[in-house]
């Protein structure tokens, strides 16, 4: 029942949901940074991350390069549909991913380059956003091409999700700060993070409402016997989150409002996949029409299975090697 | 400039420009992290077996250096990841389902491999200890060269392709032996031949800080001594390039026949013996060569080693198949003679060595300095050479350029070039300057590490246990 395309579309979940969390929290540092004042609040933020963001980003590479392997019809044509975004999330990458080196080598430029920090977050993470909707909001195939213009992806309903991808990444972002920095600036992530969680939450609802009308399909898989009694514990578990976030923020817990953040995506993952299963380009592409040939995914297994073991036990070693409050101590 | 084109035509020849760009914008910076990686990785390795502080100081210099030419190299690299989706989608459906998977090993095995362990090397020496510290530089070294391994075997199968199966729809598939694709024909050359080029372009950007800061104050000891190791890396390792590029041209002959023909510049055919043109105009609409210099029936023995061996020329080929002479032509030529100036510096720095004078005559300091983008130089002209041989192709003699490209309105493709365009001259135009800037000065005794700077990620508070782990370190390396 299980086949290797359902495998490899769980894989490629599975990079997509590392992605968002970890770069997520990077992407929600930048978004959140004009806010923290120059000098030590922005340093402790930017080094509450610098060693880790380019490992980070390397699940955007898996993604990509995955989807690629994986299932290529989809890649060929889900990229040329979203051809703005991809463009404008690149270059969105490239100003912040610089930043990180450029801000410490030029001191009399660093505020340029704290701006560029922000500007390419939100650009990028918003770019991720509207690319969710686009991509839910379903996607004019021809054939085995995209056949819709270069503006089709711009709706209401993405700039929803847009802002939606905003708003969760910077919840995610001053979560990990909670964790990371102290003083004025752990005071300030506890803030953002209250502020962000409200409006995560609003902008998840709202997405959630407005999905199920978009196509037949959504309603039908949400709102109908026996799926309904099924899915039901899916928001009510979510809403338990929220609360617990909530609560955990309030008391100023150091840990656990990042853990409730990361469980808010989780169960919003798991609602996107019960809403698309088994489609891949919505309404036009099913997994196994995009898959890769039976070769491929059998190759690709055997170095995903062997490899991501190995991957994630020296992710886990660096975090763990720079663990603990990032400090104040040497600046000038 | 597109005038009588269809509008299709002009997003295809978009398509190639932004392409073109970003790879090649791309491709200066792994030429150059790949070397410095190793370089890296020798300098601690020497200071950890010779307790030399002299090593760590040039470590300490060279690794600020990499910090910044890396994250470049990284944000470059993504949107390499995503050009085949948004610039060449029908490409990336019919060839995805074999060159995908080894892009896929590529991030698994590399990408992860260097990113992971890039902290550590950058921030982490007094959290984890010499020992581990100096397994971190390894694994950040050997994982630029798995990326290369990878990338490369995609590169090559495109050029060379074997192992495949052709579907009924015009899709290719893997055949049953993945090691038939991934070390197609010209994979084992390409490989050898861009991974020397790599160390050398590392050595000659060593070699040029070094000459910079000898030609200002010769007894400065770091300088000589990252002088001495570039200038042995130029004399012992030059020839060997020479020789590899031979052997990866005459692999190309076999495999590639009108990609020679247009590097040597052989439009009509040579029944008895080719002459190896060092000059000419080549004038594409004529199918000639004006202005030729030749030494007559050289490129008969260089190619076939044999004066009166017969060359087929572009005469031999479908007009709408031979690659754009004039390109290819340039390019192969300001490659080679580069290459030929490497090998011509390294053979100065042997003489200056025999004679004791490597740290004492300013003249081949000045060359070396003048040398020092050379590599860079070199490296983009042979990626040219190759690529715009290989045309029109995508997948040599099976798939074509034009039949590659992403159903994208002209428009669109204009505008994200001109984007990529203005962003890449400014960013790593930038970029470039620090790195400049940080060559400027010295290297010195007690060279701050990175951690040391002001940034300082790895300066706990003094509540964490990573600190007490730190005392022990410092206690046992003491």
């Amino acid at each position: 029942m299980i086949d290797l395309t359902t495998i490899w579309a769980l894989i490629i979940a599975f990079a997509v949901l590392m992605y968002v969390v970890m770069d997520g929290f990077d992407l929600g540092i930048g978004i959140l940074f004009p806010w923290f004042d120059e000098g030590a609040e922005r340093d402790q933020a930017m080094n509450a991350i610098a060693p880790v963001w380019d490992g980070n980003e390397t699940w955007l590479v898996l993604g990509g390069g995955g989807l690629l392997a994986a299932f290529p019809l989809a890649y060929a044509i889900i990229l040329p549909a979203t051809y703005p975004l991809i463009t404008a999330m690149m270059l969105g990458l490239v100003f912040r991913g610089v930043a990180f080196e450029f801000r410490w080598r030029d001191p009399r430029h660093r505020a340029f380059w704290d701006m560029a920090f922000f500007a390419g977050s939100l650009v990028a993470a918003l770019a991720q956003g509207v690319t969710l909707g686009a991509l839910l909001q379903g996607i004019h195939v021809e054939g085995r091409a995209y056949a819709g213009g270069w503006l089709d992806w711009l709706s209401p309903y993405s700039l929803l999700t847009g802002a939606g991808v905003v708003a969760g990444y910077a919840l995610l972002g001053a979560c990990w700060l909670a964790i990371k920095v102290e003083g004025s600036a752990e005071d300030k992530a506890f803030r953002f993070a209250k502020l962000a969680a409200f409006g995560t939450l609003a902008l998840m609802a709202a997405v959630s409402l407005a999905t199920p009308f978009l196509a037949h399909q959504y309603f039908q898989r949400w709102f109908t016997e026996p799926m309904i009694f099924w899915l039901a514990p899916v928001p009510l578990v979510t809403a338990a989150f929220a609360v617990a976030l909530l609560r955990a923020l309030h008391k100023r817990q150091p840990v656990r409002p990042f853990l409730y953040a990361l469980g808010l995506f989780l169960l919003g993952m798991i609602g996107l996949g019960v809403s698309m299963w088994p489609w891949v380009v919505p309404q036009s592409i099913s997994i196994w029409d995009a898959a890769a040939p039976e070769r491929s995914q059998v190759f690709m297994l055997i170095g995903v299975g062997l490899i991501m073991p190995l991957i994630l036990g020296y992710t886990g070693w660096a975090y763990w090697v720079f663990r603990g409050k990032v400090g104040t101590h040497g600046y000038h | 400039m597109f005038a009588g084109l269809d509008p299709q035509g002009t997003a295809l020849v978009l398509a190639r420009m932004q392409f073109a760009f970003t790879v090649s914008f791309h491709f200066i910076f792994p030429a150059f992290s790949i070397g410095l990686a190793s370089y890296l990785a020798v300098l601690e390795a020497l200071w950890l077996k010779t307790g030399k502080e002299l090593y760590l100081d040039l470590f300490r210099y060279w690794l600020k250096i990499f910090s910044v030419a890396f994250a470049m190299g990284v944000v470059s690299g993504l949107v390499m990841s995503y050009q085949f989706g948004t610039n060449w989608s029908v490409f990336s459906d019919k060839v995805g389902g074999v060159i995908g998977p080894l892009m896929a090993y590529e991030v698994l095995t590399a990408f992860f491999l260097e990113a992971g362990f890039l902290g550590v090397m950058l921030f982490g020496m007094n959290r984890v200890g010499r020992r581990l510290h100096f397994g971190a530089t390894l694994m950040v070294a050997v994982g630029t060269f798995i990326s290369a391994f990878w990338i490369l075997s995609v590169n090559s199968w495109m050029q060379t392709p074997t192992g495949f199966e052709m579907s009924p729809d015009g899709r290719f598939l893997p055949g049953s032996s993945w090691a038939a694709i991934i070390f197609n024909p010209s994979f084992p050359y390409r490989l050898v031949h861009t991974v020397i080029a790599a160390y050398l372009t590392t050595a000659f950007v060593v070699g040029a800080v070094g000459a910079w800061h000898l030609l200002k104050d010769r007894a400065n000891l770091h300088a000589r001594k990252m002088f001495s190791m570039a200038m042995w890396m130029a004399a012992l390792v030059a020839p060997v390039q020479i020789f590899v590029g031979d052997a990866h041209g005459l692999n190309t002959l076999e495999h590639q026949p009108a990609k020679v023909m247009a590097m040597e510049g052989h439009y009509q055919s040579h029944p008895d013996g080719a002459p190896l043109y060092l000059f000419g105009i080549p004038d594409d609409k004529n199918q000639r060569l004006d202005y030729a210099i030749a030494i007559p029936k050289a490129s008969s023995l260089i190619l076939k080693h044999d004066l009166n061996a017969p060359l087929a020329g572009l005469d031999t080929v479908a007009p709408d198949k031979r690659p754009p002479v004039w390109i290819v032509f340039w390019s192969f030529r300001i490659m080679v003679g580069l290459g030929f100036l490497m090998l011509g510096l390294g053979l100065w720095s042997l003489i200056a060595r025999m004679r004791k004078r490597l740290y004492d005559w300013p003249m081949l300091h000045r060359l070396a300095l003048l040398m020092g983008p050379s590599g860079f130089v070199a490296v983009i002209a042979g990626w040219v050479t190759t690529e715009v041989g290989r045309q029109p192709y995508t997948v040599y003699g099976l798939l074509t350029t034009a039949d590659s490209v992403s159903p994208i309105a002209a428009p669109a493709v204009a505008a994200s070039l001109a984007a990529f365009v203005v962003v890449y001259f400014a960013v790593f135009g930038i970029g470039t300057w620090y790195i400049l800037h940080l060559m400027k000065d010295a290297p010195h005794p007690h060279e701050p590490a990175l951690e040391e700077e002001e940034r300082a990620p790895i300066r706990s508070a003094g509540i964490t246990p990573a600190q007490h782990m730190d005392a022990q370190a410092d206690g046992a390396a003491s």
